[in-house]
């Protein structure tokens, strides 16, 4: 019960007028530029940091705990109301989402979707604070090497899980782990890859990183295929939940909040997966799967809990080891790090106010986006009809304001349009966007942690894995790398019979899925 | 290859197959007959080279990484056989070794899948023109933001990025750029107390 006492206490500061004002900014901020097309949390989160410069950090990350859920939510509007959704985490909820607002229910679908994310929000932000205290106990036994194991662990999950080729994860992967050694090498004080460039010596500003991937790489690429037909946006009308939506909603919501927050807990890169496994759940529970395709609320309800469910609990590793799971936990680590403050066991005792300031603010800004979702639905679709190069423009503009911010240089901003360019290459050539942004953020850690193991262990490599966490963790390793190409050797050694069978279907509709983002979150 | 090759050889030995155009393999009969099936196996075997391209640049990036690596001294204080060096060295490997596959999946037929979204169209190719009046735009804005000011480069490069993107109601863009420059600039220097470049305005905002 210990994180329910100092749950208390975290409420007592963010509760405070001007921390409220700054969660209901967040939330405000937050969905308002996660609903506009194309803009998604991890993007969201980038072009407001500028925002919280001047902030102390406890408000600055209050108003992300808003900005967070906010621009989360934000995408699923998107989703629901246009036909193409622009994230991995909302694919599944437009399937039937779209579908029923078509049918004139668009109304229905996002209020289903607000309350389950409230809902999914609530108790997933809940077990985190029951959880993180628990795991920071388990943390602060973990030593070098099996923070150096759990690193690996999350590069190899988020390149392998996510994505249709893993050859172009790694591949990215690797540009981001390049690019995150840019600097001077903290142990031995030698520059490494600046190419004798002064601005680079401190390493490339996390910033300018994640505008220049996420918001000027999409802008360009974007810009490059730009839609000249006008978007099939459909109208909201007044029609409200039915009695039979609360009656087909309520279990969907608990059992995507389930599925959802475990899922996100671990480093196993995002909420692609929980999604789908929650959508295939309830069309196999529905009384009536017939409806399944046609615009079933099931179909909205439990995807859309386990996508937030999952956004919360993606926030235990990040608190508690310092190991984000997805893009937006990750822009929100080089947050952190901008602050001068490295999330891990230690976070909670050294920066308790902030973390459970953090925590209560969720709370929070899950229930201002509640009452602000609900009436103002209609007021968010209106938002999807600007005129798209306002949209890119305001997208470029605030990205070069944040990127010259940061350092007050010119030379961010060749910088930003330099790694934008390479954003826009990544886009076209099927390079995932999330690996490079978590090598490029965790990579400089991971390389610390290797060497205080190593040097622990005086230079004997057994240092890395002479714990037994830390060889459970390679085992798992492992068995991501070769467990799925053994399986469909098996698979086809099993002969080609039924290839329209049920497990193999299920396969055909997540690989869909990866098609439509492969920058989850972006 | 081989019927071009045939006409062209003798008459221009010098020029390299496959180069064969115009007045030489022109007028000859045969000759225009192949061009069709020629050109586009020319445009199937482009496709296949820009995404050898992405092969080169990981391969760049990984000799860059080894390079730079080797190049650094090993710190007298660490111990063992981790230093400086390992961790660009590793990930110069491991780029070096994603090149050499994606050479294998390009040569078996494997493309990348281009990113979708809300806003794109996959159906044609890229725009260039379009990117480059928008990286035109951005430069720009980094070339003069300490010159003129970001009121004045910060206007340009909304209203570069609206050219680009096709809108042509000028006076209004003008005026929104305007308008959305000096509102940032009053936003960041008031509310923010972060002092963007003021340039040229100086003393009058």
């Amino acid at each position: 019960m210990d994180g329910i006492n100092s749950l208390i206490e975290g409420f007592a500061t963010a509760l405070t007028p001007i921390n409220l004002l700054y969660a209901f900014l967040g939330v405000l901020l937050g969905t308002a530029i996660g609903v506009l097309p194309g803009i998604g949390p991890a993007m969201t989160i980038a072009l407001l940091l500028p925002l919280t410069y001047t902030l102390e950090p406890t408000q600055a990350f209050i108003m992300f705990a808003g900005i967070y859920y906010g621009g989360m939510y934000g995408g699923s509007t998107t989703s629901i109301l246009l036909n193409t959704p622009g994230e991995s985490a909302s694919v599944i909820t437009a399937i039937e989402g779209n579908l029923m607002a078509k049918k004139g229910r668009g109304a229905a679908a996002l209020a289903t979707a607000a309350i389950g994310s409230f809902i999914a929000g609530t108790i997933g932000t809940l077990g985190l604070a029951l959880l993180a205290p628990v795991i920071v106990d388990l943390a602060v036994q973990m030593g070098a090497p099996d923070y150096f194991a759990v690193m690996v662990l999350a590069f190899v999950a988020v390149t392998t899980v996510l994505g249709s080729s893993k050859i172009r994860g790694f591949a990215s992967l690797g540009i981001g782990l390049l690019i995150g050694t840019i600097g001077i090498d903290p142990t031995s004080g030698q520059q490494r890859l600046t190419l004798g460039i002064p601005e680079l010596a401190d390493g490339i500003d996390v910033v300018v990183v994640a505008v220049g991937l996420f918001a000027v790489g999409e802008a360009l690429w974007v810009a490059a295929h730009l839609r000249r037909s006008s978007l099939d946006i459909v109208h909201v009308d007044g029609a409200r939940m039915t009695r039979d939506d609360w009656r087909r909603s309520w279990k969907p919501w608990l059992r995507g909040t389930a599925i959802g927050f475990p899922f996100g807990a671990i480093p196993a890169g995002g909420a692609e997966i929980p999604t789908f496994l929650s959508y295939a759940t309830e069309k196999k529970l529905a009384k009536n799967p017939e409806d399944f395709g046609k615009g079933a609320i099931e179909g909205v309800a439990g995807p859309e809990a386990t996508n937030n469910a999952s956004a919360a609990g993606g926030l235990v590793p990040l608190l508690t080891l310092g190991i984000p799971t997805t893009a937006t936990a990750a822009v929100m680590l080089g947050a952190f790090q901008g602050y001068g403050i490295q999330p891990g066991p230690r976070l909670l005792d050294t920066q308790p106010e902030l973390v459970w300031g953090l925590i209560a603010s969720l709370f929070i800004g899950n229930a201002i986006l509640l009452g602000l979702n609900l009436p103002l639905a209609t007021v968010w679709a209106r938002l999807l009809r600007i005129p798209r190069p306002y949209l890119y423009a305001g997208i470029l503009f605030f990205a070069s304001i944040g990127a010259y911010a940061a350092n007050n240089s010119t030379f961010d901003l060749w910088l930003l349009l330099i790694i934008g360019v390479l954003g826009f290459f990544m886009r076209r050539y099927g390079l995932p966007i999330v690996p490079a942004i978590i090598g490029i953020i965790l990579g400089p850690v991971a390389e610390e942690q290797m060497r205080r193991a190593l040097q622990i262990s005086d230079g004997e490599l057994s240092g890395l894995y002479n714990t037994a966490f830390s060889q459970i963790v390679y085992v798992i390793i492992a068995l991501l790398l070769v467990g799925p190409p053994i399986a469909r050797l098996v698979r086809n050694r099993r002969g080609g019979k039924g290839t329209g069978s049920g497990p193999d279907a299920g396969h055909d509709a997540l690989a869909g899925a990866h098609a439509h983002a492969n920058a989850e979150g972006v | 290859m081989t019927p071009a090759n045939g006409s062209t050889g003798p008459a221009a030995p010098e020029v390299p197959p496959g180069r064969a155009t115009g007045g030489v393999a022109g007028p000859a009969g045969p000759g225009g007959s192949d061009r069709l099936p020629d050109s586009t196996r020319d445009a199937s075997a482009k496709k296949d080279y820009s995404e050898y391209g992405v092969a080169v640049l990981l391969l760049a990036l990984g000799i860059w990484a080894i390079v730079d690596a080797v190049g650094l001294a090993d710190a007298s204080t660490a111990r063992g056989p981790i230093g400086p060096k390992t961790v660009p060295i590793a990930v110069g490997l491991l780029l070096v070794a994603m090149a050499i596959l994606l050479v294998i999946d390009v040569a078996r037929g494997g493309r990348g899948e281009q990113e979708g979204g809300e806003d794109v169209d996959l159906s044609h190719g890229s725009d260039w023109r379009t990117i480059g009046l928008l990286a035109g735009a951005f430069a720009a804005n980094a070339l003069l933001i300490e010159r003129v000011g970001w009121p004045l480069s910060g206007a340009i490069l909304f209203f570069g990025t609206t050219y680009a993107l096709g809108s042509r109601s000028y006076i209004r863009n003008v005026i929104i750029s305007v308008i959305m420059s000096v509102g940032t600039w009053y936003l960041f220097y008031a509310g923010l107390g972060i002092k963007l470049p003021a340039g040229l305005l100086k003393g009058i905002l």
